[in-house]
């Protein structure tokens, strides 16, 4: 079940057993949309087991989860339809009026609006989650993706996989207040804490561009080059930072590893093996594990970050796709 | 001559609340050439500019009109349906850069001559032409508009000698050329081990230039032809009278020591006739049976979701090689409108010859242009008529550029010379 190599395996299994006993006391819960299982795999993040495994809708993919960390918020995509799940209970909520195929939403920092991407109709749709009232809905390029919600909550940004752009959305207006090329099928936008670096992974472009939001122009543009791998099979996806912006991890798809920069100089410091076709990341709160979805290995891959190493792979749901942490 | 023109209106307003930024690692001049463009909207509400206009021509021919009982008769639409939903793409973006996009349509009836065509619309200043007609034909509009600064997009034409002695300087090919479809097939035949194949060939003109193909292909990658035979029964699945020749066709498969027959049928007459007919049990694949090609509407993988869900809402049926490939052939044109911000047909043909062109085309890879010839690089699908079985290239073929090029003809071995 792992694809670690043997002669690793037991140095980590020993790092992980540390990693365990040293961080007992922080438990957060990590929630794990399967978009072929039609599930959602819920891990502890003390034990690294899966709790509990919990039916939604049909093609859960992005998954996010209030600030207040009182409800978690799943784009069941096939049934067109945000889901709102109670993460006490673990119950469907309720449906909220997402438009038609959400994949991938942004919530305001304050909890509310949610910015949701439908890919079909070629828009944004803004939705308010407390009246369940579509506030908006903005004409952006064809299959919107990424979306991301500046820390001052004053700027949307979604990206769009066919137009190849990043679009720069007032939040007070909700409208588009600029355009920036980047590289093939963009797929996920994420600011940092600051709010003055935003992150734009290309998939089929293969590289990550760094966007300064307000001049709106590229800094630079991440290249990945790993040794006996491809050009073609490196597909940048979800990308994490750390709050202090120090560090980024970038998910690279059929690379199978995610790369990890140096946030402040732009270069690559190492490339983690992990599950097959990594798509999206997510930091516990405390920032010493991560968590990486693979689609195609069925798993979920957890990495410590403080050591940078990959310490135990974790069996889900068919196709995981999102992850999100609980805030406490 | 039928003809129809798309043209999207853009809603002014978005046009001027969408600035696009400079982008950085474009050539000064094109960098400079937005500023006006990028000035906040609301500082010069005036200046909405007219959008640069994009002109596309589309050649095809009708489709004779299928047999009642035609299972899977040629739709009326086929190719044009593709390029149309590749406008509304096209057009989405071009909101956003000032660009709009226009596509005509030129259907030919049988006796009318694609040379006409093509002069007619290079006449009207549409010189970027998407071409879904056989190779002869598509040398004659090569001809017809030689002079007059068009490009054009071969995406029906899969002859090899178009990418050899007959290649042009202004003609891209999107449609895979035989030895393509071939490489793929018999790398996953190879993948596979199932080294013994039984060539069964048409009496075609096409169908002796697939199977040559398909002999250079299983010597490139090391399989065996051990039995080489002409289908000499008629064209049995079009004229669904099978009763008198039945016995001698399945006698003609009998004793020959193969893992698969091979069928090259682009006509499709006899190679549906053969699963299951055959003596021996034996898998079919070429032409008919398992296949290779650019789509299949079994397809989901790498977002091909999304261009199969809209495809089938706005054509109201499921999407075909040659609307897969008139789409990446007006995609291929609007993503170099984008980056060069240019509608000068050989500004945007000097931009898909340079390593800076790759689309996004929900293959999983990049494609991109070969210099050499200019053919479309892309993966092919290895499907059965309701299935993905495979991709190629297959896991395991290496070439020191791109996987992508063990499938065709190399860089060395290119007879083209492009003038």
């Amino acid at each position: 079940m792992t694809y670690l190599r043997p002669r690793r395996l037991a140095g980590l299994l020993a790092g992980a057993a540390a990693l365990l006993a040293a961080d007992a006391a922080s438990a957060y819960t990590v929630y794990v949309s399967n978009e072929k299982g039609n599930s959602i795999s819920v891990i502890d993040s003390a034990t690294l087991e899966v709790k509990q495994t919990v039916k939604v809708g049909r093609r859960p993919r992005g998954i996010t989860m209030s600030p207040d960390g009182k409800a978690v918020y799943v784009c069941a995509s096939d049934d067109h339809a945000v889901q709102v799940i109670d993460p006490t209970t673990l119950k469907v909520l309720r449906k909220l009026k997402s438009g038609p195929d959400p994949e991938l939403f942004a919530l305001h920092p304050t909890g509310n609006p949610l910015y949701i991407a439908n890919e079909d109709d070629n828009q944004v749709t803004v939705l308010d989650v407390e009246a369940n009232k579509v506030i908006a809905q903005v004409p952006v390029g064809t299959e919107p993706e990424g979306m991301a919600v500046s820390p001052d909550g004053g700027t949307l940004v979604a990206t769009s996989e066919t137009t190849n752009m990043a679009h720069f959305i007032e939040t007070r207006t909700n409208k588009i207040i600029g355009n920036v090329l980047v590289d093939a099928r963009p797929r996920f936008a994420e600011f940092s804490a600051d709010g003055k670096r935003l992150w734009v992974s290309a998939e089929v472009g293969g590289t990550v561009a760094v966007i300064d939001p307000q001049t709106r122009q590229i800094i630079r543009k991440i290249d990945f080059k790993i040794p006996g791998v491809s050009r073609e099979s490196i597909q940048p996806v979800g990308v994490r930072l750390t709050r202090d912006g120090k560090r980024a991890f970038v998910a690279l798809g059929p690379a199978n590893r995610v790369a990890v920069v140096n946030a402040e100089t732009f270069e690559v410091e190492k490339y983690l093996l992990v599950g097959q076709r990594v798509w999206q990341l997510a930091l516990t709160p405390d920032e010493k594990l991560l968590f990486t979805t693979n689609g195609n290995s069925n798993d979920v891959s957890v990495i410590d970050v403080p050591e940078l190493k990959v310490v135990k792979s974790i069996k889900v749901g068919s196709a995981p796709w999102g992850v999100v942490v609980s805030p406490q | 001559m039928l003809t129809r023109v798309v043209r999207l209106l853009l809603p002014a307003a978005l046009l001027a609340a969408a600035p696009l930024c400079p982008i950085p690692g474009l050539r000064p001049a094109q960098a400079q050439q937005p500023a006006d463009a990028a000035a906040p909207a609301e500082a010069n509400p005036t200046a909405e500019a007219k959008p640069l206009e994009i002109r596309i021509g589309l050649i095809t021919r009708a489709v004779p009109p299928p047999p009642l009982y035609d299972l899977l008769a040629v739709p009326e639409d086929e190719a044009v349906a593709g390029a149309e939903l590749a406008l509304k793409d096209n057009s989405t973006t071009g909101r956003f850069t000032g660009q709009s996009f226009a596509l005509e349509t030129t259907t030919l009836a049988e006796d009318e001559d694609p040379a006409d065509a093509a002069r007619a619309l290079a006449a009207k200043g549409t010189r970027l032409l998407i071409v879904n007609l056989p190779g002869a034909e598509l040398l004659k509009v090569a001809d017809a508009v030689k002079d007059k600064g068009a490009v054009i997009f071969n995406v029906g034409a899969p002859d090899d000698a178009l990418r050899a002695q007959d290649c042009r300087a202004d003609v891209f090919h999107v449609a895979p050329s035989r030895a393509m479809l071939t490489d793929a097939l018999v790398q996953f035949l190879a993948s596979k081990r199932w080294s013994k194949l039984f060539l069964i060939t048409g009496p075609q003109p096409a169908d002796a230039l697939y199977a040559e193909a398909l002999r250079r292909s299983a010597k490139k990658f090391g399989l065996k032809i051990v039995a080489d035979k002409p289908w000499t029964f008629g064209p049995l699945g079009r004229e669904r009278s099978d009763s008198i020749t039945r016995s001698d066709a399945l006698v003609f498969s009998r004793g020959v020591d193969a893992d698969v027959i091979v069928v090259a049928d682009e006509a499709n007459d006899f190679g549906n006739y053969i699963p299951f007919r055959t003596f021996e049990p034996r898998l079919v694949t070429g032409t008919q049976g398992l296949t290779a090609s650019t789509w299949h509407p079994a397809q989901d993988a790498w977002g091909s979701a999304q261009l199969q869900s809209r495809f089938l809402r706005s054509a109201s049926r499921t999407m075909r090689p040659a609307d897969y490939q008139a789409w990446v052939a007006a995609r291929m044109i609007g993503e170099a409108a984008t980056r060069t911000r240019s509608a000068d047909p050989a500004t945007l043909a000097a931009f898909l010859r340079t390593p800076d062109f790759s689309l996004a085309a929900f293959k999983g890879v990049p494609v991109s242009i070969r210099p050499w010839d200019q053919q479309l690089r892309q993966p092919l699908l290895i499907a059965q008529p309701l299935g993905i079985v495979s991709v190629a290239p297959e896991e395991g073929f290496l070439h020191q550029r791109t996987p992508l090029d063990t499938l065709g003809t190399d860089q060395g071995e290119s007879r083209c010379r492009l003038k």
